[in-house]
């Protein structure tokens, strides 16, 4: 008896209150906020005890630094010599970036020239599919041989792996134009131009932008391997040559602590590359839309 | 503004003795003839395969007839043609105003001087509060009229509509009905329209041309002489019952040439 009443009382708060949730809303609801606060959660805790059982795993079986170091000396040999590895940093980042950048405008340019005209489409794709599924590793000595500056050496192997996908996105993405927006360009009589730019381009967008995410981890991979090609000697060494560096040392914390900065560089440009493409898209593309 | 009455109109299209073969074979058009009126409303119908949308397409002029012509009246030229399709085609990465820019952007205008036109139109189709809002935030009826408001927005001579409100509920497509006859009225314009709707084309048409399949071709031409506006008086008339039933034993013998329902 009382707990009916008690239903009733809820029920015309409830209704007083405005919309009214039933049980599975509710549960629904609940749900969905804790997976809100488990996405971030989740990572971060399960992180930090792999680190801790790392960190163990030394300790247990007392394995020396030079073999595989605590993460502690990973930490402060990162700060310590900060000064030599944060300018190679700064120069695997040059390299990653500059490629990119040329990639893009590479890439899309020879895209757009693609589209404009079959017969270069038939003339240059067979040199960009070799460009791509011959290993780096393989090419990369012959160009240092034939390029003077190492850092154009770099650059033109990161630039070799990060292409091709904004190549072949893209391509594809200017060829998937709605068929009845091409009819109703054709009915009104637009040019080449103007199918292009008002067209072609903006569908070919979400293309785009999914080989872009690619390309940013490849020309990161790229510039690493052309380095470790290219080997030491020379000033303005990046984070790969440090760590080759310190291998023959025998500087495991460094190498580390080398590594472990290519690995946040990875992220940080996966997650720029992510931002970039949700903020292009989030007005208009199903990629980018949440479900109401 | 006041259309002539359906003998006096002036010619601005003929399509004579006109043939689509695709690959030499599939006839999906034999020898249609049609001539259309400034101010005809005419509508195409038929089953599917009737090669009512070839029609369409051979008048808009994206592709060429395979034998006779397609002969436009000095004056309206082929490019002024309004388009509305089955689905309604709209740029997802444009707002509904730069959608319905498009046609002039193409020829070259700047949207600074056709902005006042552009919401002229679209309060026409009762969508001037959604200038701004991107297609995927409107409903499928919305988007329609947003497809329409492009096809009228830059005054064309001539309205090609394939099929625009097939894949629409039955209420939004009879409000889309009454609105495009008030459109038409307001605009005069000339409207080819596609439909495999009998009830369609009876309430909206003047003159219907009802077509077969295999081959492709008109079978019948129907005159509809009941007067615009027309609204819910003539769609629940006597005389609309008898056009639709008159049209329906014409498609019926298109759909049983023996043996079938002819007239």
């Amino acid at each position: 008896m009382t707990i009916s009443t008690d239903t009733e009382t809820a029920k015309h708060v409830a209704h007083d209150k405005g919309p009214m949730y039933d049980a599975d809303e509710e549960r629904r609801a609940r749900r969905k906020r804790n997976e809100e606060i488990a996405k971030y959660v989740i990572p971060v805790v399960v992180m930090s005890l792999a680190i801790w059982f790392w960190d163990r795993l030394v300790v247990w079986n007392e394995i020396e630094p030079y073999i595989l170091p605590r993460p502690g000396l990973v930490l402060s040999t990162l700060i310590e010599d900060w000064g030599t590895l944060s300018s190679s940093l700064l120069v695997t980042l040059q390299i990653t970036g500059l490629a990119l950048l040329v990639a893009v405008v590479g890439g899309v340019g020879l895209a757009v020239l693609f589209s404009l005209s079959r017969f270069a489409e038939m003339s240059f794709s067979p040199f960009a599919v070799i460009l791509q599924v011959t290993p780096i590793v393989s090419i990369a000595p012959l160009i240092f041989i034939y390029v003077e500056s190492r850092l154009v050496g770099l650059l033109l192997c990161a630039w070799i792996v990060a292409f091709f996908p904004i190549l072949a996105n893209t391509t594809l993405g200017l060829k998937s134009a709605d068929h009845n927006l091409r009819d109703l360009f054709t009915i009104y009589r637009a040019n080449r131009w103007q199918r292009l730019v008002h067209l072609q381009l903006p569908s070919a967008l979400p293309y785009f932008l999914g080989g872009l995410k690619i390309a940013g981890g490849l020309a990161l991979i790229g510039a690493v391997v052309a380095e470790y090609v290219a080997g030491t000697g020379g000033i303005g060494s990046g984070l790969a040559f440090r760590i080759l560096e310190a291998g023959y040392r025998l500087q495991i914390p460094r190498m580390f602590a080398a590594l472990i900065l290519i690995a946040v560089t990875g992220v940080i440009i996966y997650a720029t590359t992510s931002l970039i493409a949700h903020f292009a898209l989030r007005k208009w593309h199903e990629s980018a839309l949440k479900r109401e | 503004m006041p259309v002539a009455p359906l003998g006096e109109r002036a010619a601005i299209l003929h399509m004579r003795e006109v043939d689509k073969t695709f690959s030499g074979q599939v006839v999906a058009l034999r020898r249609m003839s049609l001539q259309v009126n400034e101010g005809d409303f005419i509508s195409l119908l038929g089953p599917s395969g009737c090669g009512k949308s070839t029609a369409l397409r051979l008048i808009a002029g994206l592709m060429p007839p395979t034998l006779g012509r397609i002969e436009w009246e000095a004056g309206a030229g082929a490019d002024d043609i309004g388009v509305v399709f089955q689905e309604p085609t709209l740029m997802p990465w444009a707002t509904v105003e730069k959608n319905v820019f498009l046609p002039f952007r193409l020829r070259g205008q700047r949207f600074p001087a056709v902005r006042d036109r552009i919401h002229e139109v679209l309060a026409l189709v009762g969508l001037e509060k959604f200038a701004k809002s991107y297609p995927r935030e409107l409903s499928g009826g919305m988007k329609m009229r947003v497809s329409i408001a492009r096809a009228i927005a830059t005054n064309p001579r001539l309205i090609l509509m394939d099929e625009p409100f097939a894949a629409l509920d039955e209420i939004t497509r009879q409000k889309l009905n009454d609105d495009l006859l008030a459109l038409k009225a307001s605009t005069g314009a000339t409207v080819i329209f596609v439909t495999h709707s009998v009830f369609e084309s009876v309430f909206l048409s003047d003159r219907i041309l009802v077509m077969a399949a295999r081959p492709g071709r008109v079978i019948s031409e129907i005159e509809v002489t009941a007067p615009y506006p027309r609204g819910l008086e003539w769609r629940t008339s006597p005389r609309y019952g008898e056009v639709a039933r008159q049209t329906s034993d014409a498609l019926n013998g298109a759909l049983h040439p023996v043996g079938g329902l002819v007239a």
